[in-house]
């Protein structure tokens, strides 16, 4: 195990990180600030408990969760694709690293900033409304989780991206699309029969679901299923990432 | 001298169906100069990819250290340094950052001491906290071979180090890649400047259309270079040579209304003398006459236009 090279790519990432604190960190965090203000203070206060808990506290997960994958997604696609773009990936694919070592570091860094993010996302939601964890361990299994199984698939997305309008197709038509309807904002059971099945194929859905279970209890899927779809997602990506690497899929023409 | 770097067999064809490299087969000496000259799309550029890591071959086998760089890629990447043609760098990292960034991915301890030497050698140490987008492109490619030297390779491919690069800088890195060939590596530059292999190169490769077409010492280049022509004009044409000229091994060109005679000038007698006053006896006269020297340059573009 090359482990000074996965220190290296992670350090680097993360420099970047720091670098661009602004578009990081920052915009996220106001941009959830705003939807605290929109949708908890001035809807929410209009809106009725759902689930015995208030509308404004329901939210929290969800936008927990909307900011980590998007931002899993962002982080990794552009990480890996931006030495494409640039051509400094010849100095990855020429070192003595294996493939796994590369997704290490690169989906590491990735996944780390956005688990970062949703911590300070939480503790800002806390600023608004009063919030009371039940399983913190379950709760941060899945923000973990969720966070490297996206980075994983921004990952691939950077990989297959060949220019940046793909970079930034994938996040704007399928997966902030597939958050929204993921019960971010609302309970599935509040959906009419049909529509609630449909909901059911999503796999956002599930994610969100376990993760506002972990805060309160209230899941619209049990828990177990949650962590199966969440953890059949993460093999997926991974099947992926091994096939591209082991064809040189869009890396070693 | 044994062979650090032994290509078999290589093959490359592209998704396309281009095929760039066609059964090559080449050995690089443990620290030798090795310049391998080629037109543009003869196929450099992808034979280096393939011995780096950054192509896949098609077929063939190649050996690095004795290390097969698709079983053992560890271990034979580990030796290589690369310094690649187009200037990829990263614009806001510095270039203490992005060189001893290099050092972490080849697995390397930290070497402050060493990367700091690297720099020096390059004339970089002033700009080590500098963003490398401000540098000029002379410097951005210095700081591509401080990237490559930063993990002390045994084996340094230099890709048109010199394209775009002025006179000066040209020359001062010629100078840091002999210092290199002192201190044991081996180093392959590929260039479609004559005069650089010329000037560098212990042995000179030959590529074109995906195939090696020559590989040779410089010194029995050189004495090709050694050869030099003589044309004389003659007055009225010949159809035939007399007897007495047999042994000059003339050649008559254009319909009989030239002469010409190849020599050696490093040779005893070159018979120039000789082959003047037999062609006075012979009756043959000539209105002029010149000599020409073949340069690396003809028997590269003969080399080139034949295969």
């Amino acid at each position: 195990m090359n482990h000074r090279a996965i220190r290296a790519i992670y350090l680097f990432e993360m420099a970047r990180t720091w670098r661009t604190l602004l578009q990081s960190i920052v915009s996220p965090v106001v941009s959830t600030s705003l939807y605290f203000v929109v949708f908890g203070a001035a809807i929410g206060s209009r809106i009725s408990q759902v689930e015995g808990v208030s509308y404004g506290t329901f939210i929290v997960p969800g936008l927990i969760m909307l900011s980590v994958l998007t931002q899993s997604i962002a982080n990794a696609s552009f990480g890996i694709y931006f030495p494409k773009f640039t051509g400094t990936i010849y100095e990855i694919l020429s070192a003595p690293i294996s493939y796994f070592e590369i997704v290490l570091g690169y989906v590491g860094a990735a996944a780390t900033k956005s688990i970062i993010l949703g911590l300070i996302i939480l503790a800002t939601a806390g600023l608004f409304v009063p919030l009371h964890i039940h399983h913190p361990v379950w709760m941060l299994t899945f923000l973990v989780l969720t966070a490297v199984t996206f980075s994983l698939f921004g990952f691939i997305i950077g990989i297959w991206a060949d220019g940046f309008e793909k970079l930034q197709m994938i996040p704007m038509l399928v997966v902030t699309p597939l958050t929204f309807l993921g019960g971010s904002f609302y309970s599935i059971d509040m959906l009419p029969p049909t529509w609630r099945t449909v909901a059911l194929l999503n796999p956002v859905v599930y994610l969100i679901s376990g993760f506002r279970w972990s805060f309160y209890e209230i899941a619209d899927v049990s828990v177990a299923v949650s962590i199966g779809m969440t953890t059949a997602f993460l093999v997926i990506c991974l099947v992926a990432i091994w096939w591209i690497f082991r064809t040189g899929y869009r890396l070693k023409n | 001298m044994s062979s650090i770097i032994s290509v078999a067999n290589l093959s490359k064809t592209y998704g396309s169906g281009f095929k760039a490299l066609k059964n090559v087969n080449l050995d690089i000496k443990q620290g030798e100069i090795f310049a391998l000259l080629g037109p543009n799309g003869a196929g450099k550029t992808t034979l280096i990819s393939i011995i780096c890591g950054i192509a896949n071959p098609s077929e063939g086998r190649v050996l690095v250290g004795g290390e097969d760089i698709q079983t053992s890629y560890r271990k034979a990447r580990s030796l290589i340094g690369l310094v690649p043609q187009e200037l990829h760098t990263d614009a806001f990292e510095s270039v203490w950052a992005t060189v001893s960034f290099s050092r972490g991915l080849f697995g390397k301890p930290k070497n402050p001491a060493h990367i700091e030497k690297v720099l020096k050698d390059l004339s970089l140490w002033d700009k080590k906290d500098n963003k490398i987008i401000t540098l000029s492109g002379g410097m951005k490619r210095r700081v591509m071979i401080a990237k490559a030297l930063s993990h002390e390779p045994q084996i340094l491919f230099l890709d048109e180090p010199t394209a775009g690069v002025d006179v000066e800088l040209r020359k001062g890195m010629w100078e840091v890649v002999r210092t290199l060939q002192q201190s044991g590596v081996t180093i392959i530059l590929t260039t479609h400047y004559i005069e650089e292999a010329e000037e560098m190169a212990d042995r000179i490769g030959v590529i074109n259309k995906g195939e090696i077409v020559l590989v040779e010492d410089k010194a029995t280049l050189m004495q090709k270079l050694g050869r030099k022509r003589l044309t004389l004009h003659l007055q009225g044409k010949v159809t035939s040579l007399p007897e007495s000229l047999a042994h000059y091994e003339l050649d008559l060109c254009d319909n009989g209304a030239t002469l010409v005679y190849d020599y050696d000038t490093k040779g005893e007698r070159t018979g120039i003398t000789s082959l003047l006053s037999d062609l006075r006896t012979a009756g043959i006269r000539f209105n002029d006459l010149d000599t020409t020297q073949s340069s690396l340059e003809d028997i590269f573009v003969d080399l080139v236009r034949t295969s």
